[in-house]
């Protein structure tokens, strides 16, 4: 019995921390195949991907853990480059005034980052007062900020983001550019990324979140208002999707109306690689961020590996049903190790 | 090899254990031929259980079954359909999104060739249900159906078969009118002549005085007695199915409750049920400070809506509620959670707990809020103050960093004790407290309610067996069909009293008021 003990908990270990063994074993392998994989320029490359999904994901995790989803992140992503590059290169038309109001770039980033909030709090209210099923009221606010985003420019790209010292909109671009030799958007995911184990374990909101996706009736029967709670994680992960539509802006030097096109789905990927369980009340940041770094390093490395995009696709879809399928398994094997508890303590 | 012309059915010593529990202990059960054979006992007494195994539902786990002198094996309720066995669910196992005709027919289809030969489902559906006194259109949504026209289509299900040769009803009657009493009744008269054998199971004594031929009794997974219905009095019936010697030793009260105040008092509380009628219907109530108050009552008396009523899940409902002399404006759970109510729900797992979480977040989830430094959570003050309820209610635990799950039923119960306790309540809400709990976990959490009262917190606990709100209440109303019908206190409190007010309210046995 004992020793059947220690082999499952072993294997509960390994199992536990396999996402980072396979982030580790992935490193190992391009490190292999191409000799310039852990060159700086090469890393900060990575790091830079890395953030984009990083951000989404940690929004997504919230969203995951009280058992909803949300598909709109990748719309508001474009929506949000959109909205920033107009502001900066045509600035608003007040027409009842007359006046094109220009504004500074830490107001428009302010202004974003409302947006993206409105956009999660309209999810939340589509969700929990009207009850519409989060996949089809996301899946619908996706649909309506690509459009909003196309809208926008009837299509076009704002290429002129850089701003003009006269118009005192000048700054966006350093969201893009290196501070000290890594990339800004690795700060604000390091930031947003500390922010959100705070959140999910160091106050009494995320283990709100957490019960209610473990079992809302339960939840409410405690007392905890499980649709306020909801709204807030859409929020949240609106907040996160606002500033992956700032720093992408930034990195390309342009807002085109089609960025973050799918990005919902590699959100979705490396939450769910990270432990995170579809089925809601479980979940870490820690473990999003490693499988964020999972996704960014299978895709930098098969692209740089020569691995065409075609197959590439079909790579990381099989990484993804694998890593449930081991989700899989350690549930089960956390639920028989539960039972051998119980009978033991009887 | 058993062989016995009068019987259809035999069981022979049939034990079910589930994780934690034996659910039946050596049962065996003979099922007369063209006969209405009634099964009696509280809840969890294993009637339905072993109408489970009858039905091929669930498998036993040691005994065997025999008809015509054969052994039989069901692995699944195919193999009791092919032998002639139906069953009409506790409940309800229709399809909503499902016509009439498509519910009838599910499993059973006609077909003309390749496809389904809808119009003689159809005719088939008319037929039958004519027959049930119940011509409700083939085409209508199952799902637009009153509860009593659902159960009717239910019955309408088994019936199609030809070769029915044994019809389980487990509690058919919980959700039908007298009417529709009356007419499965007479249904029942029908198919008995037919030589259809019939296993009733239901908790209206009285009905079973009228319909019954044949009735056993089990209590806590064993067979206890058996007799004719022509044979017995409701009495007999009443003392075999709580037993004489399981007796709860009742507690002493060291608190004076003549001269406590009225910490609640409810007034025409009234909770409307959907398509007419009350779920709870004009109660009045009141409870002392330190009073362990009873509910008594059947499954469906309205004793959980009360509940739900006083916790804010029911905005809609009308009446007042006084709470320590004041109007209560009851509006959400967290507003009463607030004002010191809390609820410990019937069902353990679906409401209780929170199986993601480990013991000592499932113990400190609806207090957290108390437990922080600025925004922060203080886990020192957190496992504390859990601790400290570990210690109170003496919940075993090994380590409470654990998962909820690796507790036993008793133990997991506690912790929902004490999660409402630490919520700092004045009333605390315990809905079935003992279900699906071992006897000696029973005893201990009954300890703790006498214990918290002697405190001086107030509580309302709601349960179906006798025995258990005997021994606990200081004070019991009974409930039965929404109605307040009857309120016991001290020696006026006995089973025979109990037993009959919670089938006051119904009108359906002849005998009733």
């Amino acid at each position: 019995m004992s020793e059947k003990k220690s082999n499952n908990n072993l294997m509960m270990t390994i199992l536990k921390g396999r996402t980072f063994i396979v982030l580790i074993i992935l490193v190992i392998f391009f490190r292999i195949m191409k000799s310039n994989f852990l060159d700086p320029t090469t890393l900060a490359m990575i790091a830079k991907h890395v953030a984009l999904y990083g951000i989404l994901a940690l929004g997504m995790t919230f969203v995951i853990i009280t058992g909803g989803i949300d598909l709109s992140v990748g719309s508001v992503v474009g929506l949000v480059g959109m909205l920033a590059g107009g502001l900066i290169q045509e600035g608003l038309t007040l027409k009842m005034f007359g006046v094109t109001l220009y504004f500074s770039v830490p107001m428009i980033i302010i202004f974003m980052l409302l947006f993206g909030l409105f956009t999660g709090w309209i999810n939340g209210l589509i969700i929990t007062k009207l009850k519409v099923a989060p996949f089809i009221a996301t899946l619908g606010t996706m649909y309506m900020c690509r459009g909003f985003a196309n809208l926008r420019s009837g299509g076009a790209t704002f290429s002129s983001i850089a701003g003009k010292e006269g118009l005192g909109n000048v700054g966006l671009k350093t969201l893009g550019s290196n501070w000290f030799g890594i990339p800004a958007g690795v700060y604000i995911f390091a930031v947003l990324a500390i922010i959100a184990v705070v959140l999910l374990k160091k106050v009494p909101f995320g283990w709100y979140v957490t019960a209610v996706g473990g079992n809302e009736k339960s939840a409410r029967l405690s007392g905890i208002k499980a649709d306020r709670i909801k709204i807030y994680v859409y929020m949240i992960s609106g907040f996160c999707a606002a500033w992956v539509g700032l720093i992408n802006t930034a990195q390309l030097s342009a807002a085109h109306p089609a960025s973050g096109d799918g990005w919902e789905m590699n959100a979705i990927a490396a939450t769910v690689l990270g432990g995170t369980s579809m089925a809601g009340g479980s979940g870490t940041i820690v473990g999003t961020i490693v499988g964020a770094f999972v996704i960014g390093v299978i895709n930098d490395g098969m692209t740089m590996c020569g691995v065409s995009e075609f197959w590439q696709k079909v790579i990381r879809g099989a990484v993804i049903i694998l890593a449930v399928v081991i989700d899989q398994t350690q549930r089960n094997l956390q639920a028989k190790m539960a039972l051998q508890a119980r009978n033991e303590n009887k | 090899m058993f062989d016995d012309p009068n019987v259809v059915l035999h069981c022979e010593k049939i034990d079910k254990i589930y994780p934690g529990t034996k659910a039946l202990d050596q049962v065996s059960f003979d099922l007369l031929k063209g006969k209405v054979n009634v099964l009696i006992g509280e809840n969890g007494a294993g009637k339905s259980t072993l109408m489970k195994m009858i039905a091929g539902i669930e498998q036993p786990s040691a005994g065997k079954m025999y008809m015509d002198g054969e052994e039989v094996h069901f692995k699944d309720t195919n193999a009791a359909r092919a032998k002639g066995i139906g069953i009409i669910h506790q409940e309800l196992s229709l399809f909503p999104n499902m016509t009439v005709y498509q519910n009838i027919f599910i499993g059973h289809e006609h077909k003309k060739g390749f496809f389904l030969d809808d119009g003689q489902h159809r005719r088939g559906a008319e037929t039958i249900l004519k027959r049930l006194e119940h011509e409700i259109p083939p085409n209508t949504m199952v799902g637009d159906l009153r509860v009593g026209q659902q159960q009717m289509v239910e019955i309408a299900r088994n019936l199609i078969q030809d070769d029915l040769r044994v019809l389980i009803m487990d509690e058919p009657t919980s959700s039908l009118s007298a009417a529709e009493v009356k007419v499965l009744f007479k249904i029942m008269r029908e198919l008995m002549a037919q030589g259809i054998s019939i296993v009733y199971i239901s908790h209206r004594l009285e009905e079973i005085m009228e319909i019954g031929d044949h009735v056993t009794i089990l209590r806590d997974g064993k067979y206890v007695a058996d007799a004719d219905v022509k044979d017995i009095e409701l009495s007999w019936i009443v003392e075999n199915m709580v037993g004489k010697n399981t007796q709860y030793h009742r507690f002493e009260r060291s608190i004076d409750l003549n001269k406590a105040e009225h910490i609640l008092e409810i007034k025409d509380l009234c909770l409307p049920k959907q398509g007419g009628g009350y779920l709870v219907d004009h109660v009045n109530m009141y409870l002392k400070k330190g009073e362990v108050l009873g509910v008594y009552g059947l499954l469906g008396a309205g004793r959980s809506e009360l509940f739900e009523c006083l916790m804010g899940m029911h905005p809609e409902h009308t009446g007042e509620v006084m709470y320590k002399g004041k109007k209560m404006n009851i509006r959400n759970i967290a507003g009463q959670i607030d004002k010191g109510f809390f609820l410990v729900p019937e069902d353990r797992q679906s409401s209780g707990l929170i199986q993601t979480l480990d013991i000592c977040k499932n113990a400190s989830i609806a207090s957290m809020r108390s437990y922080t430094n600025g925004p922060f959570l203080n886990s020192g003050a957190e496992e504390k103050a859990v601790d400290g309820e570990i210690d109170e209610i003496h919940i075993k635990v090994a380590d409470k960093k654990l998962p909820i799950l690796s507790l036993s039923g008793g133990n997991q119960q506690k912790v929902v004790i004490a999660k409402g306790l630490l919520t700092k309540p004045e009333v605390l809400l315990l809905d079935e407290p003992s279900r699906g709990i071992d006897i000696g976990a029973k005893t201990e959490v009954f300890e703790i309610v006498h214990q918290l009262a002697e405190q001086g917190l107030s509580l309302i606990v709601v349960s179906s067996e006798l025995k258990e709100i005997m021994a606990i209440a200081d004070r019991i109303y009974v409930l039965s069909n929404g109605k307040v019908t009857g309120e016991l206190e001290g020696d006026s409190i006995n089973e025979d009293t109990l037993v009959r007010a919670s089938y006051a309210g119904l009108g359906t046995g002849k005998h009733s008021a």
